[in-house]
């Protein structure tokens, strides 16, 4: 024993070393080892924690592995029998006691944060409410308190708690920030989940959906963005001011009879798929195509709202908005016009 | 025809084991499929829709199709030679259940050819698996399937029940019987517990989907948390009931190759009974991030932890079997010694999720698909490959060859950590599980195509197995009773293949290990106890099989009850019942001619036993 432990602290620069190289791994928007905010920092303390007890537990079966399988490996010509032994109680009680005690060193932290990590924030007046529900592929983001609803970016004042209230409207789905927090399912109104969490630092996260909900499960992502207080009022202001229609009346017609079916802008509209108002300054069309023309895997958002109106089920398979085509009967033209009209709504 | 009548436990051990085959070649094609897909971003080799039936069949076949068979091909090929008995104690029921598993098998593989298979996930969560929204006949074929099949394990495990608890050998109790056995013993008490859960839930969900019942349909007042709770009752001890086996093997596998006792056997027989009861109270551990709310959390979150405990008192016991033993590194003793490594690999990782609020972030990602398969494959398909390897001789007369055998392990063993390793980062890099591709640029790329890498290697070691079996299938039926010299249960002590009657005399057990113990007295075999005499044998029936076919055919129609066919008469045929009815009628029938005709079997007399 004496010997595996002067073997393990010899490691422990190693797995220091090994601890940074893993939290310096993945996308600062979007890896759980790269923590943005409180309630993904726990998680992570907890996993550091895990961790480094099942390293070193690791070590230990490891070195006795290997030096058993060297040392008594069977040599030509050995043939005794070696003596047959029963067992130890000594070392039996001791590989019970030493994991019982690890298992105490981590349950206790545990239980400790799953408490700290429940409470909801429901109840407090500085928390922004958010109700969010899950549809088969898209995100709702509900702000009862303004009366106003979004979707696919969540916007968020930084600093601020936000009280989730989550549910949704189909199958189960499950919200999850990895550089924000753990994930939490949204269940049919009855089981509604409440849980919260904040950004102190303003940026933009990746946001993915977590629980198998359907083909496009995968594709099931989504934003939040935490701005600056100020932002955010000027947002919710801009986000609850009149819509914006198309200038050429025919066009204007013709996106009110067949697109606000579902969608809504502003005040016009049902809110059946996701609400459009502000759609260009949003992250992304549908979710996955990136507004982001300086990156390489970006493209202007008029791009990839028309790549998105021609052909939603190629980009989306399995998602419920009819073919603005095939089903709606507009022409090639009337989608790029109204591509380009939406492209151009921004609040702001 | 004779595979079709047998009763024999070895044969049918031969039996399963083929279909375990077979399905878990239709699993690992799944798999290679699906890592195929996920070779690079954006792929676009499989549709969404294909991904979701592939990770469902896949998960679902490889659980409940691929290595549950090949469990149960080893329990029953070894099980009543280690306890020193003739047969299992229902000889029919073994077959009924052998069958059963199979054509319940066979059903939920037609759904490829059929319309479409299941997509809702191997856990089927409602309301993804009813039928508003998974529309094909995918999930019926699950729930009517794996009904069938599930029959056939509860039979089984029924049946090694009542086996290890009334024939044991004179001599051999339960302080003396191997861990093997041990292992079986507890399994099957799991699967009569855990498996009617599963049954209550696929009923249920069947009568939603087919006879439009609510029990998990929201709006009408069914609760889809209610699904989970029942999935996972059953689904966490069904875990346990696929590694017990495992550590069974493990068990018998290192001693013998490093000729020494268990160590710790009483802690061992303590631990296994200890882990199957704890397998029971954690199913919650599943559902963290459902919203049972902190107290439940906590609870399950710390029940789990303490798993760890009894799991590690027999990893430790392993090792020190082998401290200050003699150790020659056969096939199975490399599988079995690679199993201890990689297993407490995937241990310390369920430790890791069971810390609910680290699970937050753990749960349905990669790093859960990779625990897992560390704990499935790294655990129980290794300790799988080495009992076979460990047992082939005894089953089939034939040595393995050792050469192609360590290829197998190296390749198997590098392309499994290349796989499933990497997986753990990619989880906590944000990478979700079930999903048919995923996005350039988010750091996925190369882990993604190591582990696809990895996968193939995988498959180049299976397939040197199957190699391996087809060139040694050749060989001359040569093998040792003992042919690893160092046997030390009673399976060694008699032919290899047994003869159909296992032991001319049943052998007088005198203690742990009790060939072991004759040798080292300086005895030459077991000391029989009673004299060579007339042995009772059941007879050879082909009414399992036309039981299974029965069911199998009421459950096909039941399926398409509410479907309407082309042809007019099919519809009728189905619409109202005909084809269920039918099959029932031909299952009952045969109940029926059980029942009536009464078959007292045969019996081998003294002088043809001594004529060999
Ligand atoms: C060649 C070996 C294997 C490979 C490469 C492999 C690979 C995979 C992959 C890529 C997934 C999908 C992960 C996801 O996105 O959810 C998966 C899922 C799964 N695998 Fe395997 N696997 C292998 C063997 C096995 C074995 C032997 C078993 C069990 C005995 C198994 C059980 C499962 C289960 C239960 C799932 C979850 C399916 C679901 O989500 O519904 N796998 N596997
Ligand atoms: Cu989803």
């Amino acid at each position: 024993m004496m010997r595996t432990w002067h073997s393990a602290r010899r490691l422990l620069p190693l797995i220091a070393v090994f601890g940074t190289v893993l939290a310096g791994c993945g996308r600062e928007d979007l890896s759980v080892l790269r923590p943005q905010g409180p309630a993904a920092e726990s998680s992570l303390g907890l996993m550091k924690l895990a961790i480094s007890i099942m390293i070193v537990v690791l070590l230990i079966v490891f070195s006795i592995a290997a030096y058993v399988l060297i040392r008594f490996r069977r040599k030509p010509g050995q043939n005794e029998i070696p003596e047959q032994i029963e067992g130890s109680f000594k070392l039996e009680v001791l590989w019970t006691v030493i994991p019982l005690i690890l298992v105490i060193v981590l349950a206790v932290p545990t239980v400790r944060t799953v408490f700290a990590l429940g409470d909801n924030h429901s109840g407090d007046k500085n928390a922004i409410k958010v109700k969010v529900t899950g549809h088969q592929y898209w995100w709702e983001f509900e702000y009862p308190d303004y009366g106003i609803k979004t979707a696919q970016d969540l916007i968020i004042p930084a600093g601020k708690n936000i009280a989730f209230e989550l549910t949704t409207n189909d199958v189960l789905h499950s919200f999850w920030v990895p550089s924000l927090s753990g994930k939490i399912d949204t269940n049919p109104t009855g089981a509604t989940n409440r849980f919260s969490f904040s950004a102190p630092k303003e940026g933009v996260y990746r946001g993915k959906c977590a629980e198998l909900c359907g083909p496009s499960h995968g594709f099931m992502e989504f934003k939040v963005k935490a701005v600056s207080n100020d932002e955010f009022k000027q947002w919710i202001e801009a986000q609850k001011a009149p819509a914006v229609l198309p200038e050429d009346p025919a066009l204007a017609q013709t996106f009110k009879e067949q697109c606000l079916k579902c969608h809504a802008v502003g005040d016009q509209g049902l809110s059946v798929g996701p609400n459009l108002t502000g759609i260009g300054s949003r992250e992304s069309v549908a979710g996955i195509l990136l507004n982001d023309d300086t990156r390489q895997d970006g493209a202007p958002v008029e791009e990839n709202l028309k790549s998105w109106l021609h052909d939603t089920q190629g980009v989306k398979p399995g998602n419920l908005m009819p073919d603005p085509k095939q089903d709606m009967g507009l022409t090639d033209d009337e989608i790029d016009r109204i591509a380009d009209y939406l492209a151009g709504y921004k609040l702001n | 025809m004779d595979w079709i009548t047998t009763v024999d436990h070895k044969k049918i051990a031969i039996l399963y084991l083929w279909a375990g085959g077979l399905f878990f070649g239709i699993g690992g094609i799944e798999a290679l499929l699906i890592r195929w897909q996920l070779i690079k971003p954006m792929n676009d080799f499989l549709d969404a829709q294909t991904f979701n039936e592939l990770i469902t069949m896949h998960g679902t076949t490889m659980i409940f199709l691929g290595v549950m068979p090949v469990i149960f091909a080893l329990m029953n090929a070894v099980i009543p030679l280690q306890i020193g008995a003739r047969d299992v104690a229902f000889p029919f029921l073994n077959a009924l259940g052998f069958w059963t598993f199979l054509f319940g098998g066979l059903l939920l593989n037609l759904s490829w050819v059929m319309g479409g298979a299941p997509d809702a996930g191997w856990t089927s969560y409602t309301p993804l698996s009813t039928s508003a929204y998974s529309g094909t006949h995918g999930v019926d074929f699950y729930t009517i399937g794996l009904q069938i099949a599930g029959l056939g394990t509860l039979i089984g495990g029924i049946n090694f029940l009542a086996t290890i608890i009334t024939m044991r050998a004179p001599g051999m109790s339960y302080m003396r019987m191997p861990m093997f056995a041990w292992a079986t013993f507890i399994t099957s008490a799991i699967i009569l517990f855990a498996f009617p859960a599963i049954t209550v839930g696929l009923v249920l969900l069947t009568f939603d989907r087919i006879l439009g019942a609510n029990f998990f349909e929201p709006g009408a007042g069914g609760s889809p948390v209610l699904w989970q709770h029942i999935f996972w009752i059953f689904g966490h001890p069904e875990v346990y009931i696929l590694i017990l086996p495992a550590f069974g093997i493990i068990s018998e596998v290192i001693p013998t190759f490093a000729r020494k006792r268990l160590f710790g056997y009483s802690s061992m027989v303590f631990a296994t009974i200890l882990i199957a009861f704890l397998g029971f109270m954690v199913w919650a551990h599943h559902m963290f991030t459902t919203g049972l709310g902190p107290v439940a959390n906590a609870l399950f979150a710390v029940s789990t932890m303490l798993i760890a405990v009894p799991t590690g008192i027999k990893i430790f016991n392993w090792l020190f079997t082998m401290w200050g033993g003699s150790v020659r590194f056969t096939t199975p003793n490399l599988f079995a010694s690679g199993f201890i490594p990689t297993f407490t690999m995937g241990g310390v990782t369920g430790v890791m999720l069971a810390s609910a609020p680290a699970d937050f972030q753990f749960h349905d990602t990669y790093f859960v698909v990779a625990h897992f398969h560390y704990v499935i494959v790294g655990g129980l398909v290794m300790g799988l490959f080495a009992g076979l390897h460990y047992w082939w001789p005894k089953m089939f007369g034939r040595m393995l060859s050792e050469t192609l055998g360590k290829w197998t392990f190296w390749t198997f063993i590098t392309g499994f950590h290349l796989t499933f390793f990497v997986q753990h980062f990619l989880g906590l890099m944000g990478m979700q599980r079930r999903v048919f591709t995923y996005l350039p640029n988010q750091h996925f790329d190369t882990l993604n195509l190591v582990s696809t890498i990895g996968a193939g290697l995988m498959g180049v070691g299976t397939l040197i197995f199957l190699a391996n079996i087809v060139i040694t299938s050749r060989n001359p039926m040569d093998a040792d009773d003992d042919p690893w010299e160092d046997g030390r249960t009673l399976e060694w002590s008699i032919p290899s293949p047994p003869p159909e009657y296992n032991f001319k005399q049943t052998p007088l057990v005198r203690g742990l290990d009790a060939l072991w113990k004759e040798k080292t007295a300086g005895n030459k075999g077991m000391t029989p106890a009673e004299p060579v005499g007339s042995i009772h044998m059941p007879s050879a029936t082909p009414l399992p099989f036309i039981m299974s076919v029965g069911i199998f055919i009421a459950g096909f129609g039941f399926m398409f009850s509410r479907d309407n066919f082309s042809s007019g008469f099919v519809s009728f045929l189905f619409n109202n019942y005909i084809v269920t009815g039918l099959g029932l009628l031909i299952t009952f029938g045969a109940m029926l001619m059980r029942s009536l005709y009464d078959d007292h079997g045969w019996h081998i007399e003294p002088e043809e036993l001594e004529g060999r």
